[in-house]
């Protein structure tokens, strides 16, 4: 197993507009935890978590700049309580974190999140018959809703997708009749009784188990899964198709959408996303690399390929441009928890949307609009193409989305404030309060203003995760994951 | 050899505790498949132990060890079911319960449903004391459990313990299906659904008309399409339990709710189970709703609902009550069905395709004739092969009502094309129809229209379709007899010995393995024999040792005359062949022939063997390009 350098820390995030702190670095919480736990039972439960940590306090203390390119994180996901937290990663790793139970005498700690489980989701594969390398590179984690007392979630690469479960065993079976207590072979002539295994309790084990592969439908890369809310279904999405599955059936899906068109110079546009309604198991939207979305009724026919609504804003003419395509192509669609608005993400804007009006957003926000002038040299280095993605926070008001420079944005659809925060290990003391950022767009440069010109391109913050009730936020920055709360009073 | 009373532990070093031993330990064995031996054989484990042993240790240990592989978990719960006598009884029988409760919550859906299925079988055994002590409360355990899966689960043990227990305890268990037929979660509800026709089998009438169907009305209007279509399912059963006068106004607003709902996988399921439907709610309403709500179907703006509905046209106009079948059907089906023969689905054309000849039979020579000959006639013109083999596999039906000769005309064309179908599939498909067809069509026309088409696959270029018309070939000789053979087919078949293929001359080879018998003595004698031996002088070894094999397969229709003086020289000579696989059938046929050893057996066996690897890779060589050929086309 390869280690995990990727780094982690903590700190605490106030609203925007605000600074103090404190930030606490992944080996401290260990430290200080073990002070805390004085039930000798629970003691050696912890040992096996605690050799965990110092491994990854080990990595973790290397400076990010040598992590290699497996270590980048792809994907961030809260499972639906918010207990537990994943991570995928350009490795085909998959690593999740479990939120610490309150503890009265700390309460800051709430909210630490602590590694649970660590596996290898997928490996790097050959198609010998296309002779093309799969990545095991994870683009999607999506966790199921909670059935027993395991997890279980579902991630998937380009082409596969696995359903893993992670379950916890705390007894194991003790008692061999044909081998003695140290595993010596005993004589079969001095067995005169049957011994039936005792169940011992032991320390805890986290194991995590593949459970189904949903393999070869997918003839291009996919980039969204989806669980449909009757528990029951998922929906795999790649650039030019959406297939439907049954969570228990592996060797058959449903195509539901196919835009490929019969000749593939035809092509205009690809599926760049798409998800299910939150509660209505029927309806389903996916975006466009022409900026569009559509939402579909698999009520009224078996192939969705008929849209039932069409969501377009009308080009702004003096906005048009050689990019003007390229930046409107949606990067993520989300669905807001009570179902009633979506957000879209395009490259300098996030938009939110009713469902109920398909002729223009609700809502624009600009997310660095200062870089509508560097969109030359943005696509000369590629990074115009690069697929940020937004979430929604528990109650739909606050919705947060990734930047460069390791900058993320947060906007208060309520108050209509915005802010810039970054997610740096060099900037954030323990258990600091994140200062807000701004950047200097032309003219003189203020004091604690960043020029637009020394912002890094390379360190981007592509996904973020929100807890799904409280303030706390997940967010990967190229090989670390920072994870911030709100300030505690 | 374990004794069945040994008390466990009883006896000194006892040899027989030695296998029981090896299978306790190898429940925790680290290679799954022992895992599973062990569990199936946990009977014999439960023997050697003892009824008291096994209640106190084997059972607890097997409640914890649900952390398993799916297979062994499956077994463990199929185990449990009959384990009654093992515990002790009926009057142990509760102790089976806890391991069977844990079984009920893993996530798997096979193993959990084959939990509840155990739990069903063992509710029998219980006492009806034991089934309110025991029983009763696991129920009410897992249906409010926290987790879905525990209360999916419930949901199939209402039904076997309600009949008996005290009336408390009934109006326990009708609140607990409420419940759950609200619940939260979609999973459970569905499960609820689907069980929703097996409890109202169990209730009392008055609960039937008071309870189920307010939960049948609600779970038939649930927001999730994947309920709702659960309860077309229950609508059978629940109508069957009402008198008819109740039907009208408990469930057929609900019906025909679900006939026009907006999703069309409800709809669906209407269509699939309209012949239950029918049967359930009686003729009368049959007339005056369903026909309407049946055409619908058959009009559906969704493909699938129409194939689901194009399925049921024959069953459901055979359920018509008969004195007004007639009308129904010629006023309101046939005038959906003729559109669907047209229908712009290929899957609905072929859905259609595979039940109308049914209504030949139905309809009467008359009706047939005026009215459906025109639709078969389409059909075998369809663009889409399966449509038309659909038609061609059910000739039956109709050769009865109106004879073949009707058809015959149109036939031919579809039979020719479909002969020469791009697709070796489709070209398969047809062959397995031959015999059908010779059969309807009678020895006359088969030899003047598809005699040549029957030889022309003897030569395709798929190994799939010589070997298929082969066999095709031993089915018309059975059907048409010897004398047919021997004019028709058997010259044809010999002549193709001087192909310059060599692959056809190996055809006439496996022709005549498999015509031999059906053609008999004087022909195989007089007329295949000499072909065969004159083979062996072929250039090509493949060609010489299936000849060596041929002699063999035919010896059996030989007298011993001709296998002595002319197989037997014959197969020396080929016992000498420079070839080493020639060599080794001919010596090996001689063998079975029992025509004694040559002189000469030197046998390399696995030399040979690479032969017939040779040959069998080369056949699929052929296959698969045949496989991979519709693409490059």
């Amino acid at each position: 197993m390869r280690e995990w350098s990727s780094g982690y820390s903590r700190q605490q995030w106030s609203a925007p507009g605000e600074v103090s702190g404190r930030a606490t670095r992944r080996g401290e919480t260990g430290e200080s935890r073990r002070q805390e736990e004085t039930d000798p039972a629970m003691q050696a439960s912890q040992m096996d978590e605690e050799i965990d940590t110092r491994k990854i306090n080990n990595s973790f203390l290397r400076d990010h700049n040598y992590a290699t390119e497996a270590d980048i994180i792809s994907t961030v996901e809260f499972n639906p309580t918010g207990e537990l937290l994943a991570t995928g990663d350009k490795g085909g790793r998959v690593v999740v974190f479990q939120r610490e139970q309150e503890s009265k005498n700390q309460p800051h700690r709430r909210g630490e999140y602590n590694v649970y489980s660590t596996f290898q989701s997928h490996e790097p594969e050959f198609d010998y018959l296309k002779s093309l390398e799969i990545e095991e590179k994870i683009n999607k984690i999506r966790w199921l809703p909670q059935q027993n007392a395991a997890y279980f979630l579902l991630s998937t690469n380009d082409k596969t997708v696995k359903l893993w479960k992670i379950s916890e065993r705390d007894k194991r079976p003790e008692g061999y009749n044909l081998k003695d207590e140290d595993g010596r072979i005993r004589d079969p002539s001095t067995i005169t009784a049957l011994r039936v295994p005792v169940l011992q309790p032991m320390d805890l084990m986290v194991e995590a188990t593949p459970r189904r592969v949903f393999s070869n439908a997918h003839t291009y890369h996919i980039n969204s899964i989806s669980v449909n809310s009757d528990y029951e279904t998922y929906m795999s999405t790649d650039d030019l198709r959406i297939n439907l599955w049954n969570l228990e059936i592996t060797n058959r899906s449903f195509n539901i959408v196919d835009i490929k068109p019969a000749n593939m110079e035809e092509l205009t546009e690809v599926i760049t996303a798409a998800e299910f309604h939150p509660h209505q198991c029927n309806t389903f939207v996916y975006s466009s690399s022409k900026g569009t979305m559509r939402l579909c009724d698999m009520r009224a026919s078996a192939l969705c390929d008929n849209h039932s609504k069409f969501f377009e804003e009308p080009e702004d003419p003096s906005n048009r441009s050689f990019f003007s395509e390229i930046i409107s192509s949606i990067s993520d669609v989300k669905f807001s928890h009570s179902g009633r608005y979506l957000m879209t993400r395009d490259y300098l804007t996030v938009k939110v949307w009713d469902l109920n009006m398909e002729s223009k957003p609700l809502e624009t926000y600009q997310v660095h609009d200062y870089l509508r002038s560097k969109l030359c040299s943005l696509y000369e280095n590629d990074c115009i193409f690069d697929k940020f993605e937004c979430v929604w926070n528990g109650s739909d008001s606050v919705i947060m989305t990734g930047s460069y420079n390791n900058f993320f944005r947060m906007f208060d659809r309520n108050t209509k404030r915005d802010v810039t925060l970054e997610a740096s290990r060099e900037n954030s003391k323990p258990r600091a309060v994140l200062k807000p950022r701004k950047v200097c767009v032309g003219g003189k440069r203020r004091k604690d203003e960043i020029s637009v010109d020394s912002l890094d391109f390379s360190k981007k913050i592509l996904h973020t995760a929100w807890h799904p009730s409280e303030n706390i936020i997940a967010v990967a920055a190229t090989n670390n994951l920072y994870i911030f709360q709100d300030k505690v009073n | 050899s374990v004794e069945k009373e040994a008390p466990g532990g009883g006896a000194d070093g006892d040899d027989s505790l030695y296998p029981i031993a090896v299978l306790i330990d190898e429940l925790r064995n680290e290679d799954v498949q022992l895992r599973l031996n062990s569990i199936k054989k946990l009977s014999t484990i439960a023997l050697a132990l003892g009824v008291e042993r096994t209640r106190t240790e084997l059972l607890p240990f097997l409640t914890d060890t649900i952390y398993d592989e799916d297979e062994v978990l499956l077994a463990l719960a199929e185990q449990l079911g009959n384990f009654t006598m093992l515990v002790g009884g009926p009057e142990y029988v509760h102790c089976l319960l806890p391991p069977l409760e844990s079984l009920a919550t893993v996530e798997e859906t096979v193993v959990r449903d084959k939990a509840v299925e155990s739990l069903r079988k063992i509710s029998q055994e219980h006492s009806p004391v034991d089934l309110e002590v025991h029983f009763e409360p696991l129920v009410k355990r897992l249906a409010s459990g926290d987790w879905f899966t525990s209360r999916t689960s419930a949901c199939g043990l209402f039904s076997v313990c309600y009949p008996r227990v005290s009336s408390t305890v009934k109006a326990e268990i009708r609140q607990h299906f409420r419940t759950l037929c609200s619940d939260d979660t979609p999973m459970v509800r569905r499960a609820a659904a689907s069980k929703l026709g097996e409890f109202a089998k169990v209730l009392e009438l008055d609960y039937v008309k008071s309870d189920i169907i307010s939960l049948f009305t609600a779970l038939a209007s649930d927001e999730q399409d994947s309920v709702r279509l659960l309860a077309v399912e229950a609508c059978v059963s629940i109508a069957t339990l009402l008198p008819q006068e109740d039907l009208e106004t408990l469930v057929m607003p609900t019906l025909r709710q679900a006939a026009e709902d907006k999703s069309w996988r409800v709809r669906y399921m209407v269509a699939d189970k309209f012949s239950e439907l029918q049967k359930a709610v009686g003729p009368e309403i049959t007339k005056n709703d369903l026909v309407p709500a049946f055409q619908n179907l058959l009009k559906d703006c969704e493909a699938e609902v129409r194939a689901a509905a194009a399925n049921k046209v024959k069953e459901f106009c055979e359920n018509l009550p008969e004195d007004s079948r007639e009308t129904i059907i010629m006023t309101h089906i046939l005038p959906c069905v003729k559109e669907l023969v047209s229908d712009t689905n290929q899957h609905v054309k072929s859905a259609l395709a595979s039940v109308i000849m049914g209504l030949s039979t139905i309809l009467g020579k008359d009706n047939t004739v005026e009215h459906l000959l025109p639709l078969f006639l389409a059909q075998l013109k369809d663009e889409c092969p399966e449509v038309r083999l659909n038609i061609i596999s059910n000739l039956d039906c109709v050769n009865e009502v109106i004879g073949i000769r009707q058809l015959s005309q149109s036939l031919l064309p579809a039979i020719v094309e479909l002969a020469e179908d791009a697709k070796w599939r489709v070209r398969l498909a047809i062959i397995e129809y031959m015999p059908l067809l010779a059969g309807q069509l009678g020895v006359e026309f088969f030899d003047e229209k598809l005699n040549t088409l029957c030889m022309a696959w003897l030569i395709d270029h798929v190994y799939a379709i010589r070997e298929a018309a082969t066999c095709n070939l031993m089915k018309l000789v059975e059907k048409f007899g010897a004398e047919w053979a021997q004019n028709t087919i058997v010259p044809k078949v010999l002549g193709m010995a001087n192909d310059p293929n060599y692959l056809h001359r190996m055809t006439t080879l496996f022709c005549i393995n498999s015509l031999s018998e059906a053609c008999g003595q004087e022909i195989t004698t007089k007329q295949m024999l000499p072909v065969v031996l004159k083979m062996s002088n072929d250039q090509v070894a493949n060609v010489r040792f299936n000849v060596a094999k041929s002699l063999q397969k035919i010896g059996p229709v030989l007298d011993s005359s001709a296998l002595q003086t002319e197989v037997k020289p014959v197969l020396e000579k080929l016992a000498t062949d420079t070839d080493m696989d020639v060599k080794y059938f001919a010596q090996e046929n001689s063998c079975l022939l029992d025509l004694g050893y040559p002189e000469e057996t030197t046998q390399d066996h696995i030399a040979n063997s690479f032969h017939n690897i040779f040959i069998d890779v080369q056949e699929q060589l052929v296959m698969y390009r045949e496989l991979t050929e519709p693409v490059c086309i």
